[in-house]
C-alpha cells in the first residue's frame, strides 16, 4: 500500500531497471545475478551489461541529473522512460503507469502526449524548417497546422530564435539547432522532458548560457526533467537530484552537496576532486541552525558557498533567512572553509 | 508452356505496351522545336545556368542535322517507358528490403542474378513467349535496368543518419510516417541516384534490344554494323552517347539541388 501510494507521487520510478545487449541476455543475466562483475560477463558471454538492477525515484517538477562517463549506461537508461529501448528485466512506472506493459499503439499515444526528448545530436530533420521542426511532434500527434505552427511559433521565440523560423537546420550554429531541439521537446507540452547529453556537444560558454536558460524554464514551467550528462561540473549546477552511473549501476542518487560532502565511493571522489566545490555546496547543507543574534548581513538558505565568501572579507559570519525574511541560523567563515577544505587531496593525506 | 500461355503472357504485356506506345506517340508527334525548347528548360531549371542548357540544345540539333530524330526519339521512348516501369517496381522492393533482413537476403542473389547474366540468355526466353517486337525489348531493359534502383533506394533508406530516424521514433511516429515523413525524403538523393543509374542502363540495352524488334537508334548501329556502313553506325552510336549525356547530366544536376536543399551537401 504505501509503496503504492509513493509511486503515484512520482513522475517516473524505475525498479531493478536491467538491460544487457547481445543474443541471449537471459543467460548473462543469471549470470549476473549470480553476482558476476560487468566485464566478467562480457569476456564469459560477450553480452554487454548496459544497465545493472537500476533503481530510481524521479519526483515530479524535479531535474534529476544522471551523470555517468562514456560507457556508463546512462543514454542506455534515459531511452528505457520512453520505451527506444526494451529492458531484460524490471520495471518502470512513468506517471503511474506501467510501460514495458503498454501495446505499440498505447506506446505511440505515450510518446506523443507524455514525454518528450532532447538529443545529443539534436536529430533535426534536415529537410524541413526550423518552425516545421518545432512542430513536429505536434504534428505527429495530429494537431491541425494552424494550431501548431502557433505554438511552434511561440516556442521559437521562448528559446530566443525569432527570426530564423524559415530557416534550414543547417544554416544554424550547434548551439542555435540544440535550440530548435529544445523547442521541438518543449512544444509537446509534456509533463516529462528527457535530455540525452543535450549541451555536451556545445562550446562552454553556449552551453552555460544553455543551462541557466534550462533552470530558468523549468522554474516557470515546472516539467519534470531527466538530464543526462557526462559533465559533473554541469550536474551540480543544473541538478536538483544527481544520480552517479559507473558500469549501468547507480553508485550514489542524492542532492548535489550530498554527493560532493560525502561522496559514497572512490570514483565519485575522483570526480569531487575536480569540481569548484564553492558552486556546489549550499548554505543550507552546512549552516549553524537556531536563534542567533540577528545580523545586518544575510543570505538565503540556497545561496552557494561563493555567493557567501565575498561578505567573509568584512564579517566573521553572516545570518541565514528563509524563504519568508526570518533569520533561522548563521554560517561563519569557519564553517565554509571546513566545508571547501574536505576531501582535498592534501587534508586526505 | 508458350503454346499453353503464350496469350496470357502477351495479355499481362499488354499495359507495358501501352505505356511505350503512348509515350512513343507524344514524343514523335510533337514537334521537333518543342521538345528542345523543353528540355533545354528543363536543363535550365535543373542547374539555372547557361552551360548545361547550351550543351542539351547542341545535343538535339545534332540529333536532328544527323537525321537521327525519330530513331531517337523511338530510343528515348523505350528508355523513359523501361525507366517509368522500374522505377514503379524497384523502389517499392527497395523499400521492403530496407525493413526485413530476410528479404534482403531472399532478392539480393536475385538482382545479381539479373545483373550479371548475359542479357542474350533471358532474350531468348523472353522473344520465346512474346517473339519479336517491343514488348521484348521493353521487358530485358527493365531486368537489365531495375537493379542498381532496387539496390539504391534500399541503401538510402537504411542509411539514413539513426539519429534523425530515434527522434523521429521517440516523437511517437508509426512506420508509415517515419518512411514519408523522414526516410524517403532524406533518401531521396541517393534513389535520384539509382534513377539516374537506371536511365543509363537503360540507354546502353538500346543495341541489344534493336536486335529483337526495339527499333532507334540501336537499330541504326546494328544496320551500320551489318552492312560495314561505318559514317550511320558511328552517328548512331553518337546519337546513343547525346542522349546519355542529356539525361545523366539533367538528373544529376536536379540530384545536386535536392541535396543542397536538405543540407546533405556539406555541414556547415
Amino acid at each position: 500500500m504505501n509503496d503504492m501510494s509513493a509511486t503515484t507521487d512520482l513522475a517516473i520510478a524505475m525498479r531493478g531497471v536491467t538491460k544487457i545487449f547481445g543474443k541471449d541476455p537471459q543467460t548473462a543475466l543469471a549470470l549476473l545475478r549470480a553476482g558476476k562483475s560487468k566485464s566478467e560477463v562480457q569476456a564469459e558471454t560477450n553480452h554487454v551489461v548496459g544497465l545493472d538492477d537500476v533503481s530510481l525515484d524521479i519526483a515530479r517538477g524535479q531535474i534529476f541529473v544522471v551523470m555517468g562517463l562514456s560507457g556508463s549506461g546512462k543514454s542506455t537508461l534515459v531511452r528505457h522512460v520512453n520505451r527506444l529501448i526494451e529492458p531484460t528485466a524490471g520495471e518502470i512506472i512513468v506517471n503511474g503507469t506501467d510501460v514495458l506493459g503498454m501495446s505499440l499503439d498505447q506506446l505511440r499515444t505515450y510518446r506523443r502526449t507524455q514525454v518528450a526528448m532532447v538529443f545529443q545530436k539534436f536529430g533535426l530533420l534536415p529537410h524541413r524548417s526550423v518552425i516545421d521542426n518545432v512542430a513536429y511532434g505536434l504534428e505527429v500527434r495530429g494537431v491541425a497546422k494552424k494550431e501548431r505552427l502557433h505554438e511552434a511559433g511561440k516556442w521559437i521565440e521562448i528559446v530566443g530564435l525569432s527570426g530564423y523560423e524559415n530557416s534550414q537546420p543547417r544554416q544554424l550554429s550547434g548551439g542555435q539547432q540544440q535550440r530548435v531541439g529544445l523547442a521541438r521537446a518543449l512544444a509537446m507540452d509534456t509533463d516529462i522532458v528527457l535530455m540525452d547529453e543535450a549541451f555536451s556537444a556545445l562550446d562552454p560558454l553556449i552551453r552555460s548560457g544553455m543551462q541557466d536558460q534550462l533552470i530558468q524554464l523549468q522554474k516557470s514551467l515546472n516539467k519534470t526533467i531527466l538530464f543526462i550528462t557526462h559533465d559533473f561540473d554541469e550536474a551540480l549546477k543544473i541538478g536538483d537530484r544527481v544520480a552517479v552511473l559507473k558500469d549501468g549501476a547507480v553508485q550514489q542518487e542524492g542532492r548535489p552537496e550530498d554527493i560532493v560532502l560525502r561522496p559514497a565511493t572512490e570514483h565519485i571522489e575522483e570526480f569531487v576532486r575536480d569540481v569548484n566545490k564553492a558552486r556546489a555546496i549550499r548554505v543550507r547543507s552546512i549552516m549553524e541552525c537556531g536563534a542567533t543574534e540577528p545580523c545586518d548581513l544575510s543570505v538565503p538558505t540556497d545561496a552557494r558557498c561563493e555567493d557567501v565568501l565575498p561578505l567573509f572579507a568584512e564579517h566573521e559570519w553572516v545570518g541565514v533567512v528563509d524563504e519568508h525574511g526570518t533569520q533561522i541560523g548563521r554560517i561563519t567563515a569557519k564553517q565554509v572553509i571546513r566545508a571547501l577544505a574536505r576531501h582535498t587531496p592534501a587534508a586526505a593525506a | 508452356m508458350v503454346r499453353n500461355w503464350g496469350d496470357e503472357f502477351e495479355a499481362a504485356a499488354y499495359p507495358l505496351l501501352m505505356l511505350l506506345k503512348a509515350i512513343e506517340d507524344l514524343l514523335v508527334a510533337t514537334p521537333w522545336w518543342l521538345i528542345i525548347v523543353i528540355l533545354t528548360g528543363i536543363a535550365w531549371l535543373a542547374t539555372r545556368r547557361w552551360q548545361l542548357p547550351a550543351v542539351v540544345l547542341v545535343s538535339l540539333l545534332f540529333l536532328g542535322v544527323m537525321d537521327l530524330w525519330k530513331d531517337a526519339m523511338t530510343t528515348t521512348a523505350l528508355m523513359i517507358a523501361a525507366t517509368l516501369t522500374a522505377i514503379l517496381v524497384s523502389i517499392p522492393v527497395g523499400v521492403w528490403m530496407s525493413r526485413s533482413l530476410r528479404v534482403r537476403q531472399v532478392i539480393t542473389p536475385v538482382l545479381d542474378l539479373m545483373q550479371t547474366l548475359p542479357s542474350f540468355v533471358y532474350l531468348i526466353p523472353t522473344v520465346m513467349i512474346f517473339g519479336p517486337g517491343k514488348i521484348p525489348a521493353l521487358i530485358a531493359t527493365i531486368v537489365y535496368a531495375a537493379p542498381p534502383l532496387v539496390r539504391l533506394t534500399d541503401l538510402g533508406l537504411r542509411t539514413v543518419d539513426p539519429a534523425v530516424m530515434e527522434a523521429s521514433r521517440a516523437f511517437g511516429t508509426n512506420p508509415r510516417q517515419r518512411l514519408l515523413g523522414v526516410q524517403i525524403p532524406l533518401a531521396l538523393p541517393t534513389i535520384l541516384a539509382g534513377i539516374n543509374q537506371t536511365t543509363m542502363m537503360a540507354l546502353a540495352m538500346v543495341v541489344i534490344a534493336s536486335m529483337i524488334g526495339a527499333g532507334g537508334l540501336g537499330y541504326q548501329v546494328l544496320q551500320g554494323i551489318g552492312r560495314l556502313e561505318v559514317s550511320r553506325g558511328l552517328f548512331a552510336g553518337l546519337g546513343i552517347v547525346v542522349l546519355a549525356i542529356i539525361f545523366d547530366r539533367v538528373i544529376q544536376a536536379f540530384g545536386k539541388q535536392l541535396q543542397a536543399r536538405i543540407g546533405m551537401q556539406e555541414a556547415r
